[in-house]
């Protein structure tokens, strides 16, 4: 009898977390029809998008750039030992910059996006409700959605895919001082090699739409996290978290799904 | 139970400028408000009491349209708040101020912004017209001083001015205060009491006051509503509930421990909790 109620009890548990989990999505499709119409908001109010612009993404910069000169000096390590057997040494520069535009250098700028301005975002907004400035602004007749909402999404979106721009640039240079500078090969085959090979539409282009799908992901996580969050310090914090978890599992699925969808 | 001091008419006779009339709210299975019946009259302060839970905040949260009913209808100017469309109910809301419980000060904003946002937002004045406007306000909470200070520099007392500063720059027609008085010091609470009054008076605002402290807004009420278990029990002016022989009222404004509000959360002794098997 004891386990039959143990047994039950997890059904309930299980069947329990699946309906909050259900709501959950619930919430989120709410959220976003009400947010989507009042994006456009953010361009009329100019000054607000360029503050959340620099908040999220000229503090990004010092990760992005620190972060893309790293990979891009680990990548051209790796792939010289892998090619220098094979004699293909000058092709390590069409590989540094094939992996970074199609994979590494928007996966990667997301997950540190999602890291350092994501995390700020939910954070920032869960804190407002906690502390009922969103509250405060409806009584002031102001709608939080136009007023703190939209402008912070659109600045993720237009952040993310430049940020991914710079993070690729500095993870070239980043493979051209350890390829170059360092491990001895041709300049001019690097670049040459890597300007025949790489293609504008299909790896450039293909590139910023993952970058582009990516910023919309974790905007949305962000943004629902912070205004669903519990309006406690727990509640916060572990809307913050989830905002990291969900953002950066989001990226990865998704990235599969593009480049499925993409390079098949 | 009907422990109704004053007659309706003492309440109806001023003009009405809030009428709630057969509201029922709840949260998940909490029945908050059970068919509750209020009018609050124009010009006046109007004081909200009841015990801590008792879902003072949440009326004054429905009556700015924040959260619905789950039915009755609740009117502001005539208007049925619930039935608005948004841009008519965001117009309304600019005849509210709300002083929240924390103040709810933008705390990315400066004492002054604070104040001039909702200026910068609702109206085309110039910078010229808004500061000495922003700086009459805070000068009638007494902290014009402050106005170059971020929010997190104030202690809780000077936040709650700012935001009473920031309620009315819009010179709205209501003000609605959510317990003002929580946690503050009695130079603090005093001040606020004053200003509470003074600015009714001079300004002719509706006041809406929530609140649990009794000798501070029987001090200042025209009218007192005592809210329980979803119900207005009941209403009338400050010394009506003071001369009232109801064991509610009486439990509630002289603050006994014990009563019709029992001091144990359940009815289970202390014995009958120490029998095997029922402790924890």
């Amino acid at each position: 009898m004891n386990i039959m109620n143990a047994l039950l009890i997890r059904v309930a548990g299980l069947g329990a977390s699946s309906l909050g989990v259900l709501a959950s999505i619930g919430r989120l499709g709410l959220f976003l029809a009400s947010l989507i119409p009042a994006i456009p908001y953010s361009f009329y109010r100019f000054e607000l998008l360029v503050k959340q612009l620099y908040v999220a993404g000229v503090l990004s910069l010092p990760i992005i750039l620190t972060a893309g000169l790293f990979v891009g000096m680990v990548l051209t390590l790796q792939g010289y030992y892998v090619l220098v057997d094979y004699n293909s040494e000058e092709a390590v520069g069409t590989m540094t910059a094939l992996s970074l535009l199609r994979e590494l250098g928007p996966v990667v700028t997301a997950l540190l996006f999602a890291g350092r301005a994501g995390s700020a975002l939910t954070a920032e907004i869960g804190l407002m409700r906690s502390t009922e400035q969103l509250s405060a602004l409806e009584m002031m007749a102001v709608d939080p959605l136009k007023f703190i909402f939209a402008p912070r999404f659109s600045a993720a979106f237009i952040a993310l895919p430049m940020l991914t721009l710079l993070f690729i640039a500095m993870a070239i240079l980043g493979g051209y001082l350890v390829a170059v500078g360092w491990l001895g090969v041709d300049e001019g085959s690097f670049w040459a090699q890597m300007q025949s090979s790489v293609d504008w539409r299909e790896d450039v282009m293909n590139g910023m739409i993952k970058s582009v799908a990516f910023a919309f992901l974790i905007a949305t996580i962000a943004l629902f996290q912070g205004h669903d969050a519990m309006p406690t310090s727990e509640g916060v914090s572990s809307a913050t978290t989830r905002t990291v978890v969900h953002s950066s599992l989001g990226v990865l699925a998704l990235d599969f799904i593009l480049t499925a969808m993409m390079f098949s | 139970m009907d422990l109704t001091i004053s007659t309706d008419n003492e309440l109806t006779q001023p003009e009405t400028l809030i009428e709630i009339k057969a509201l029922t709210f709840s949260r998940g299975s909490r029945l908050i408000f059970n068919n509750l019946n209020l009018s609050i009259p124009k010009g006046k302060v109007t004081a909200i009491m009841g015990p801590s839970g008792t879902g003072k905040t949440t009326l004054l949260k429905l009556i700015a349209g924040q959260l619905k009913p789950d039915a009755g209808e609740i009117f502001v100017e005539g208007l049925n708040v619930h039935k608005l469309k948004r841009s008519n109910l965001y117009e309304l809301r600019q005849k509210m101020g709300m002083l929240f419980q924390s103040g709810a000060l933008l705390t990315d904003l400066s004492v002054f912004d604070n104040v001039a946002f909702p200026l910068r937002e609702h109206t085309k004045l110039p910078e010229s017209v808004i500061e000495p406007l922003v700086l009459m306000k805070l000068q009638a909470v007494g902290l014009m001083g402050a106005r170059n200070l971020k929010p997190a520099e104030l202690s809780g007392g000077m936040s709650r001015r700012i935001a009473l500063a920031r309620g009315i720059v819009l010179d709205p027609e209501m003000i609605f205060y959510d317990e003002p008085f929580v946690g503050q010091d009695p130079i603090t609470m005093g001040v606020l009491v004053t200003l509470i009054r003074k600015l009714n008076d001079s300004l002719g605002l509706t006041s809406v006051v929530v609140s649990h402290d009794v000798d501070e807004v029987l001090s200042i009420a025209d009218y007192v509503c005592v809210l329980s278990e979803g119900k207005i029990i009941a209403q009338g002016t400050p010394k009506a509930l003071l001369e009232s022989n109801s064991d509610y009222v009486n439990q509630f404004v002289k603050g006994l421990p014990d009563g019709p509000v029992p001091f144990h959360y359940s009815d289970e002794t202390y014995q009958q909790a120490l029998q095997p098997g029922k402790t924890n």
